[in-house]
């Protein structure tokens, strides 16, 4: 376990615990979550607090980056901004930070919640990634990582 | 006017007398002449749909997303406490455990169901496995699948769990379940179409409350009986719209 300090977009930091630890993504559950358009969690499901490690009240009207990952390159979250602000549907790994440290693998898919012809806010629906997608993106990400710190 | 409902095409057929005594129920409450189609073929009755030819369903989540998008259906509600689930099955002697051990050219036996389709196909990319390297066997229903399994001509079959939790001892002795979803959000839904809403003469609020309240008469509850359901639980828009946003996630 190590203290790690993250930076978010918004120029806020906060120190937290990093350890090495996986959890496994629960069998046939989905982790649902949804967000205002700033990305600032409004609703979340219990397979989301499950494994977040948080309570509940801990997560609802936070941003959504209190999930970020240090292993994770700031290139994915854009890209996930861009094709949401573009109105299209996301999808990728994510590896995601808990209250407690340790980490969790997700497959994720983001859409835009569309309704009136109007983006009220956002949704993500997470499921069990395969192990060797997850593998490939250890990899992809250390070399974006290590080229967005260069 | 006459109206036309229908139900999506999953239903257990032991629920046929239960949707007839249920429209007997909802002309009576309405005073509306409602005639109901039932179909065996999803896509006879998309056509169907497509062609405005339908003015209240009790859709699945997937056809839910074109009727209340494309055509301005509204949801009014959905059984309570009840929500699609999947269930992944093996041979009970099979050494499969775990949808990890299902190899890339396996066989998967599936019953003519979109939406169990979708979610089973959800549950084996974990191991990999997808449309284009498994050998998909489309049976007429679920006793069919398990069948397969029990023949070992199926390596896994994917189940309603309503269907499979129904399922005889006998059956269900020799097949084993390895994964079973636990989505929780996705259910069907009864919606009715704008034809309906502007020509019943029945406001969109008293036919919901007509439908939500249907379990508190002696009459209305023993009808919901012979459909398998305790009561409705109303849907709202916005619920509804979650949904499919939801579903949205899941087709590719
Ligand atoms: C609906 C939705 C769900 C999101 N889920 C996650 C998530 O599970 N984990 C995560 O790190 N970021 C998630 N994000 C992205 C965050 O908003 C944020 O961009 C990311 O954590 C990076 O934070 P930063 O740009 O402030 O550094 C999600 C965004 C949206 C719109």
């Amino acid at each position: 376990m190590s203290t790690v300090e993250l930076k978010y977009h918004d120029q806020s930091t906060s120190s937290r615990e990093v350890s090495d630890e996986e959890v496994p993504y629960p069998e046939g559950k989905l982790i649902v979550s949804r967000t205002d358009t700033s990305g600032k969690i409004t609703h979340c499901n219990q397979s989301f607090v499950d494994m977040s490690g948080f309570e509940e009240n801990e997560l609802i009207g936070q941003p959504h980056y209190i999930l970020r990952h240090p292993d994770m390159p700031a290139a994915a979250f854009k890209d996930l901004w861009d094709t949401l602000k573009a109105g299209n549907k996301w999808k990728g790994y994510v590896k995601n930070l808990r209250k407690d440290g340790k980490y969790y693998w997700v497959y994720a898919v983001v859409v835009p919640n569309i309704r009136n012809g109007k983006v009220v806010g956002y949704a993500s629906v997470r499921r069990k990634p395969s192990r060797t997608k997850v593998n490939e993106c250890i990899a992809l990400y250390k070399t974006m990582l290590a080229e967005e710190q260069s | 006017m006459k109206f036309t409902m229908t139900v999506s095409p999953d239903f257990s057929p032991d629920y046929i007398a239960g949707w007839y005594i249920f429209n007997t129920w909802l002309q009576n409450q309405t005073n509306q002449a409602i005639h109901l189609e039932l179909y065996n073929s999803f896509d006879k009755q998309r056509e169907d749909i497509k062609a405005d030819k339908i003015d209240l369903i009790y859709a699945n989540p997937y056809d839910a997303s074109m009727l209340i998008r494309d055509k301005g259906f509204v949801a009014i509600a959905s059984p309570y406490r009840k929500t699609d689930e999947a269930v992944i099955c093996v041979n009970s002697e099979s050494e499969y455990s775990c949808v990890e051990d299902l190899k890339s050219g396996c066989t998967i036996a599936t019953a003519d169901d979109p939406e169990v389709s979708t979610i089973g196909m959800i549950m084996l990319e974990p191991a990999d496995l997808s449309k284009e390297n498994v050998t998909i066997e489309e049976l007429k229903n679920y006793v069919m699948v398990a069948k397969s399994l029990i023949g070992n001509k199926a390596d896994a079959g994917f189940f309603l769990k309503e269907a499979f939790d129904d399922m005889s001892k006998f059956i269900k002795s020799q097949i084993k379940p390895i994964v079973t979803s636990q989505i929780s959000v996705i259910r069907h839904t009864f919606l009715i179409g704008p034809d309906f809403v502007n020509n019943s003469g029945i406001s969109e609020e008293d036919f919901r409350q007509l439908i939500n309240s249907m379990h508190e008469s002696e009459k209305g509850a023993s009808t919901l009986k012979s459909l398998g359901f305790e009561k409705w639980e109303n849907q709202d828009h916005e619920e509804a719209e979650f949904m499919i946003d939801l579903m949205d996630t899941l087709v590719s």
